[in-house]
């Protein structure tokens, strides 16, 4: 296990604040009812993407799902350009025509978020190797969720990129239920990270609310991907706080009980507690975080509010690309 | 001018294609010693090596995904299904994920990828073998769908489907491959979305594509004895459908025939029929007449298969239909 410095370590806490914090204000956006569609929370999981993105460099890939926006902001998405795509506004970082679950950063090397659950493992295998094909040595991380590791595309996707040693890691946001289905119920195996055996590479489960613990896992995946190693599977386990959606009280298939015992393991309390403790940040400097935080999402929801609609007149723009 | 099979065609396509462009590859099952079901990639392997022709597990969506994962990067991947029956596996990658890409996006990124199959039935290949499932393809905005009929079409589309900056799904006919045609040596492309008028006539417009178009062209032959003159059209590309060639010919003929080999129900001749209809019916002397197969899966015994498939006479006798003229008893149409 490698040392991580506490510039690194205060990275990765900023991240997860700056998700927080982000989530909690895209419900009460919603809440307002001024939000169209739907939003999935991951408030309660921000210790996995804050700590595989620290060890990313820029020009590294990540690829998500419709619960993304935690991985979209570790991976440095602006809070502007979100809440905009949340608005469905021409200024999004996708013009209003992807949505809470289908943010594209292509500037930051964010290559998409699928509301299919699975069907971002095959494509980012194939980000991997276009990568390997033209010799660039990046490193591709697919985020999942749990019940994904049950589809099709999860198998023959992780297959492939096993067969053909490709630099990319899954990292599994295991919370637990797929919607309402727990783990234990779709999967007979003691930890969903013993699907790797299947497939001959590395597969290790690690808590999801630690984010040194996840550090140290993905820093190792990471460099081995790297260094032409291939793939790992990394199974995070972690609790969302709210529903499936908005919509989901979150309390049909889980008890209260359950709910608030998870709460007293949160990811960013744990963590703060460490970082205070190791002299690494001070509560004052954690306030003018916040404080700051607070501010540039104040700015992104006027920036969002005043934004412009697309315009009908370019609706059917881009469905293809003008060819050379 | 040389002749090449249908099969040389598109081989010879992808090869000048890879030789031309370091950022193309070749991904799919059985593509690299096997070279294909059909044997379409034979020699790419010897002379491209394991890096750019690949061989795949078995796994349809994993082939698609991965050749969308690779497009958004930089490279320019070429994926093989084997049977367009088998790409029934990959429709989450190609309808959710390839086809909405871009526009998901707001344009931000481009999605150049072909992806190679092949349909249509006769060998016996039985139900998973031998559909035609062109119609699908075309139902799904954001995808080009390319069809071609001779070996020239086949190696100047492929070519340009490769350079197309958008997802194109290229499917071929197994009953094609060994058809002989003229393809010349130096190189030549064929643009997407432009239709080709194979024949000229006068009072039929008969629109046909894939194998399809040569039952027409024989049985226009036929015809033309017996004083009916069909115009054939292969469209080439079915999206985006070149409408002007078939509208302007309707214009000319008075009637329209559209045949090909999928079945009837929901084919793609329905929407060339709606397309005369909406925009051209003023020009209509007779009802539209559809050439297709049967509402069937495809039967394996072959008998039956000729059966449910159309052929020559169902063209012929379509075509005496829609003239009104009366079916000389020597044509023995059955």
């Amino acid at each position: 296990m490698q040392k991580i410095g506490s510039e690194k370590l205060k990275e990765i806490f900023i991240k997860m604040l700056r998700i927080r914090a982000f989530e909690e204000r895209a419900i009460a956006e919603y809440r307002k009812g001024i939000l169209p569609g739907f939003i999935h929370s991951s408030i309660g999981q921000e210790a996995i993407p804050s700590s595989v993105c620290a060890f990313l460099r820029d020009d590294d890939y990540i690829l998500t799902t419709h619960r993304g926006h935690g991985d979209i902001i570790a991976k440095g998405a602006k809070f502007d350009k979100m809440m905009a795509e949340l608005y469905a506004k021409e200024t999004g970082y996708n013009k209003g025509r992807g949505g809470s679950m289908h943010i594209v950063a292509a500037d930051l090397n964010m290559l998409g978020a699928t509301a299919i659950v699975g069907a971002g493992v095959p494509i980012a295998s194939g980000v991997a190797l276009g990568c390997k094909m033209q010799n660039l040595d990046r490193v591709t991380v697919c985020f999942t969720g749990d019940a994904a590791t049950c589809t099709g595309a999860f198998h023959e996707g992780v297959g492939l990129a096993a067969i053909w040693n490709l630099p990319v890691i899954f990292v599994v946001e295991n919370n637990q239920y797929g919607m309402s289905t727990p783990v234990k119920y779709y999967c007979k195996l003691e930890q969903l990270s013993d699907r790797a055996k299947a497939y001959g590479i590395p597969g290790v489960t690690v808590d999801g609310n630690d984010a040194e613990a996840i550090a140290n896992v993905a820093s190792e995946a990471i460099d081995r991907a790297r260094k032409d190693g291939g793939p790992t599977l990394i199974d995070a386990i972690t609790y969302r706080y709210y529903g499936h959606h908005m919509g989901d009280p979150g309390t049909s298939y889980r008890t209260k009980e359950e709910i608030e015992e998870w709460k007293r393991h949160d990811p960013i309390e744990r963590f703060q507690g460490r970082l205070l403790k190791a002299k690494v940040i001070t509560k004052s400097e954690i306030q003018e975080i916040q404080a700051s935080i607070n501010r540039e999402l104040d700015e992104a929801v006027k920036f969002a509010m005043e934004s412009p609609e697309p315009r009908i007149e370019d609706a059917l723009n881009n469905i293809y690309c003008p060819s050379a | 001018m040389r002749d090449l099979t249908y099969r040389e065609a598109v081989r010879e396509a992808l090869g000048e294609e890879l030789r031309r462009d370091k950022s193309v590859f070749l991904l799919g099952e059985d593509i690299a010693e096997y070279s294909g079901a059909y044997k379409v990639t034979q020699g790419l392997l010897e002379e491209f090596g394991r890096e750019r022709i690949r061989n795949t597990n078995l796994a349809e969506s994993a082939i698609a995904g991965a050749a969308l994962g690779a497009a958004l990067v930089g490279t320019r991947p070429v994926a093989e299904i084997m049977y367009i029956d088998f790409s029934l596996l990959a429709l989450d990658q190609i309808f959710n994920q390839i086809a909405k890409f871009r526009y998901m996006t707001g344009g931000m990124v481009k999605v150049p990828l072909v992806i190679r199959t092949q349909g249509g039935g006769g060998k016996a290949a039985g139900l998973h073998h031998s559909q035609s499932l062109e119609a699908l393809y075309t139902h799904i905005p954001g995808l080009i769908v390319v069809m071609p009929s001779t070996p020239y079409d086949a190696k100047g589309l492929l070519k340009s489907s490769i350079r197309d900056d958008n997802p194109v799904i290229f499917i071929e006919h197994k009953g094609l491959y060994n058809e002989s045609g003229p393809v010349p040596e130096e190189e030549y492309m064929i643009p997407l979305g432009k239709a080709e008028v194979k024949r000229q006539g006068k009072d039929i417009t008969a629109v046909a594509y894939s194998k399809s178009l040569l039952l027409t062209l024989k049985a226009a032959e036929t015809l033309e004895k017996y004083g009916i003159s069909l115009e054939v059209i292969d469209p080439r590309t079915l999206k985006p459908l070149d409408q002007d060639t078939i509208l302007n010919s309707v214009e000319k003929t008075s009637r329209l025939m559209i045949v090909h080999e999928a079945c009837k129900t929901g084919g793609f001749g329905a929407e060339i029929a709606a397309i005369v209809a909406e925009k051209g019916i003023d020009y209509l002397d007779a009802p539209i007449k559809r050439v297709a197969a049967l509402d069937s899966p495809i039967p394996f015994n072959p008998r039956l298969e000729d059966y449910v498939l159309p052929n020559e006479n169902d063209i012929i006798k379509g075509a005496f239909e829609l003239t009104g003229k009366e079916i000389p008893a020597e044509l023995k149409l059955g």
